[in-house]
């Protein structure tokens, strides 16, 4: 909005800057330590989360005050009470309507939105849908466990066919979504998947999404250990990652395997097929580009799956297009230059006016 | 009533002009027939000529249902005046209809001895049979008891129009400026001003502009020349306070209202809102606002529409949401949120007939409960109504002044008949709009999210941005004072009682409500919000006949004002008047243990003056029949 000059206040002393150049003083991952206990179930994978959150985000060089973190409900969504930033724990599934009416309202803070596979898939999916296609600019992190963990137990909308749960005592029917499908075909232009225990890949996908202007999606492999242990145990536990996982990196192949002997590339008929590579060669592995501007190639990444295919994690999609704010601001100053700012007396006067008296 | 006019010009005293007070005209056709569009113009010619005037735009929910049948006629009744006016008219005192359906729908309300003029080129045999007529309306004795005019009007433009290089389908959508042009020659208007806004709003289109001031000239010169019509009328000046007027309906003002209370406040307007009828029309017209710092958001749903304001609100802009019925009951949640979290939050709820999708197009007061009782938990937030049309900009406006002050949510409760009702508006002065002093915490000493201010309870607006009071909000109940979530028993009750009083205290800041009449008697007629003219104009004409009957509107609902409990007690009957089945009524009996009687009406249109009368006269126990009363006038 034209007028967020107004109300800012500038930056304190002790604080970094909103990113303009003025001086900078150095933050630390304590600085973004609230005083609340943190009460997550012991052992759960949102800690990491918060952990690599709190590492990356002192590095940005934007003053706390400038932070804001919204969230729906579900165990994620517990994640602003933590950050000693300015936070917002709203209602179910819709974060994205909420933190889009926060950066609209004042595009200078970096806005973050913390959310679930229920929340942001089931009772939000369509605020979820909608933020992705308008490029709204916001950091959406979505803690994948595939459970709802908060009610204790029941099958999500990334619960698996057949999974059992309290209230699918004889398994689900419902087909389950993918986050990272869901996020493309919405043209989302940042989409990145993580896993909670790769503390390397969390912080370097945190830190794209945190860099990129528009909609930053990020898919995080989160394990609930009280209602759905291991629930990536098949694809991201240590011993067998590197044979199921493949690592997307811009401009490298698509290659993965303990040995880094496997690749994959696209068959004439569009399906992936995996082909030997032999180890310290691209072979015929096709080359990881982020920056197409055409959805297609992201999601047919974004459809490979174990067991028949590893499980790409990294940046799928980095493209930049306008975001919703900049879009409004631009449009705001056309008209302001076509129409002139408008005064109160011109509203009121307007139409056809005639005197009594 | 036939008083010549000294003031109207000699070249059109061909035919006498005589002078009435008052007169009720309704338009009426196939919803393709132009009748909203003919209906304004109409309206703004009387506006311009010096009347008051109110109207009442009343069509289907379909865009366009098939040509020809009941569920397509559209209608636009204007009443204006020489007098104060103050209902769109009970019945009209003139028809105009298109089509043999619009004279099916509509006859039975005109006034016995009234005029009808009719489009009779459209009463073909198949017309008449969609409309559900078993013979000719205009020749098996249906007319016997008013004035009518027969006009083929289909005719009368093609022969005006010929060689106008329209196509024939085109030259009959000149139908209703035809229609129009006799109406501004019956009425003594002048026709220059029509012609230039013909031109105006046709100016990209030279060929549709010419045809259709052709069309509006021809329907003026056959009033001229025919020998039908034996006089014409004036109606003259109405004594309006002095002053710049406008032309305004309710969603109009209300848009207005909300960005000249922004501008007041200093600060942005933000507006999340989702198509809905009747609501649309203030995100039409907020949306053209970008040039006074307005950003409007079109949301993907009624519920991202209310959130995305709330977002809006916490990072300080001001934060409305407008929707209907259907809409709020969606958002009601997120209301729910802004209670909790205390935060400045508009809602305008334009109410229709309901339940359900309901009567979309159609008026009712039945979202009362919704508003002060609709939400889970011990909800409260301040409620308030417009009465009229231009009051929606002094209600738009004071909802923004009472959410910024006591940080709360406060819903407006507009309706179908205010917002698409106009009425000629003073406009205020822009001075003497008063300035809504908003100040964002800053002081990081003592700063707690939930510490209040001693008077009004408000907790700070500390909005993201602003450097050392980093906090967390949400919808978790709150600790008092800290505003860390908090489970505590004693504390939510606590919470509980706070949130409570907060409202209550708005009780302070609003006005007492004014009794119209004595303020003691036989009859308190109490009304709210789109009502006010119909149940102001009733209760005029009871004391006229002597009646002890008198009448306050309530433009606050939550909190009550302060006298109303002992203005109520002063009278021997509370009548409470309202279109729902009983709102208001269950609210009074509550609060104030009175046993009020419920006057209602839902019809899904306003009520008539005359229902009120009758209604209260049967309350009084008066002897006379109905039927024969007087109009007071």
């Amino acid at each position: 909005m034209g007028t967020n000059g107004e109300h800012q206040v500038s930056p304190g002393a002790a604080t970094a800057s909103g990113g303009n150049g003025s001086p900078v003083v150095k933050l630390t991952k304590k600085d973004f330590v609230s005083d609340q206990d943190v009460r997550w179930c012991p052992g759960c994978g949102d800690y990491s989360v918060l952990a690599q959150v709190q590492k990356i985000i002192p590095e940005l060089g934007i003053a706390r005050e400038n932070f804001v973190f919204v969230s729906g409900i579900g165990c994620s969504s517990r994640f602003p009470y933590y950050m000693n930033t300015y936070g917002f724990h709203t209602i179910h599934g819709r974060a994205p309507a909420i933190a889009s009416g926060v950066k609209i309202a004042r595009p200078d803070l970096q806005v973050w939105v913390a959310t679930g596979d229920g929340d942001a898939l089931s009772i939000g999916g369509n605020h979820f849908i909608h933020c992705l296609r308008r490029n709204m600019d916001l950091k959406i992190l979505l803690f994948n466990n595939r459970i709802y963990g908060l009610t204790k137990g029941q099958y999500s909308p990334t619960s698996e066919i057949g999974k059992k749960t309290k209230s699918t005592p004889y398994g689900s029917i419902d087909r389950p979504f993918n986050p990272v499908s869901v996020a493309l075909a919405a043209e989302a232009t940042f989409v990145a998947r993580a896993i909670d225990t790769d503390v390397v890949g969390l912080q370097s996908v945190l830190k794209r999404a945190a860099d990129h202007r528009g909609s930053a999606f990020v898919e995080i492999y989160q394990n609930c250990n009280v209602f759905n242990d291991g629930a990536w145990e098949a694809v991201a536990e240590k011993s067998v990652r590197s044979d199921r996982v493949v690592v997307l990196e811009h401009g490298k192949p698509l290659v993965f395997g303990k040995a880094r002997d496997k690749g994959i590339r696209i068959r004439p008929d569009m399906t992936p097929e995996v082909i030997a590579v032999a180890p310290g060669t691209v072979g015929d592995a096709m080359i990881h580009d982020e920056k197409r501007d055409e959805p297609f190639y992201p999601f047919f990444l974004s459809r490979l799956a174990y067991p028949d295919y590893p499980e790409p994690v990294g940046v799928f999609r980095a493209v930049r297009r306008p975001t919703y704010d900049e879009l409004i601001s631009q449009q705001g100053e056309t008209v302001v230059a076509k129409l002139g700012k408008g005064d109160l007396k011109g509203l009121l006067h307007a139409g056809e006016i005639w005197r009594v008296g | 009533m036939t008083e010549k006019d000294p003031t109207v010009p000699a070249q059109i005293r061909q035919v006498p002009a005589d002078t009435i007070e008052h007169v009720v005209v309704r338009f009426a056709g196939d919803s393709g027939d132009g009748m909203q569009l003919t209906g304004t113009e109409f309206t703004k010619s009387a506006a311009i000529a010096g009347n008051d005037l109110a109207t009442f735009p009343d069509y289907p929910a379909e865009i366009r249902a098939p040509a020809g049948t009941l569920a397509g006629v559209s209608g636009y009744q204007v009443h204006f005046s020489s007098n104060e006016v103050f209902t769109s008219g009970d019945e009209p005192d003139v028809l105009v209809v298109m089509n043999p359906a619009a004279l099916k729908v509509n006859l039975a309300d005109l006034t016995v001895g009234g005029v009808v003029i009719i489009n009779s080129g459209t009463f073909t045999d198949q017309n008449i049979a969609k409309a559900g007529y078993s013979s000719n309306p205009l020749s098996d004795g249906t007319l016997a008891k008013y004035q009518v005019f027969n006009i083929d009007i289909n005719k009368a433009v093609q022969t005006a129009l010929e060689g106008s290089g329209l196509s024939a389908k085109e030259i009959q959508r000149c139908k209703n400026y035809y229609a129009l042009g006799l109406m501004f020659w019956l009425y003594s208007r002048p026709t220059q001003p029509e012609i230039d806004a013909i031109n105006q709003k046709f100016k990209k289109n030279e060929l549709f502009a010419k045809a259709n001031v052709s069309a509006f000239n021809a329907g003026y010169n056959y009033g001229e020349t025919t020998e039908m019509f034996v006089s014409r009328f004036v109606v003259p000046r109405a004594e309006l306070e002095p002053g710049i007027y406008r032309h305004i309906t309710g969603n109009e003002a209300t848009a207005i209202g909300l960005v000249a209370a922004a501008q007041r406040a200093g600060l942005p307007l933000f507006y999340g809102s989702y198509p809905i009828t009747p609501a649309s029309d203030i995100l039409h017209a907020l949306s053209s606002y970008r040039n006074y710092g307005v950003v409007t958001f079109q949301a993907e749903d009624e519920i991202a529409a209310v959130a995305s304001a709330l977002g809006a609100a916490f990072a300080g802009s001001i934060a409305v949401t407008g929707t209907s019925g259907p809409g709020v009951a969606l958002k009601q949640e997120a209301i729910g949120l802004a209670v909790m979290t205390e935060l400045p939050l508009i809602i305008i709820n334009v109410q229709r007939g309901g339940p359900s999708t309901g009567l979309p197009t159609k008026t009712e007061q039945a979202d009362l409960h919704q508003a002060m009782i609709g939400r889970n938990g011990e909800s409260p937030i301040c409620v308030i109504a417009p009465s009229t049309p231009a009051d929606c900009f002094t209600m738009a406006f004071e909802a923004i002044r009472l959410a910024t002050k006591y940080m709360c949510p406060v819903m407006l409760l507009s309706d179908g008949y205010l917002a698409n009702g106009a009425e000629p508006w003073k406009l205020p002065e822009i001075d003497t709009l008063p300035r809504i002093p908003v100040k964002f915490h800053t002081e990081v000493e003592g700063f707690y999210p939930y510490r209040r201010d001693a008077v009004t309870l408000a907790r700070p607006w500390a909005i993201p941005g602003t450097p050392g009071l980093e906090h967390r909000i949400g919808g978790l109940e709150k600790q008092d004072v800290t505003g860390n979530v908090c489970y505590d028993a004693a504390n939510h009750e606590h919470m509980c009682l706070l949130r409570q009083e907060k409202i209550n205290r708005i009780v302070a800041d609003i006005p007492p409500v004014e009794v119209f009449g004595d303020e003691s008697g036989d009859v308190l007629v109490v009304g709210w919000g789109s009502t006010y003219g119909a149940i102001t104009h009733a209760v005029k004409m009871l004391r006229q006949r002597g009646e002890k009957v008198s009448s306050v509107h309530l433009k606050y609902l939550n909190p009550f004002p302060a006298n109303l409990g002992t203005v109520l007690a002063r009278f021997k009957k509370v009548v409470v008047a309202e279109m729902n089945l009983g709102q208001l009524v269950w609210h009074l009996r509550a609060k104030y243990l009175v046993d009020a009687i419920a006057v209602t009406k839902i019809q899904g249109r306003p009520f008539k003056v005359q229902e009120i009368v009758v209604r209260v006269e049967e309350i009084l126990g008066a002897k006379r029949p109905a039927y024969a009363v007087a109009d007071a006038e």
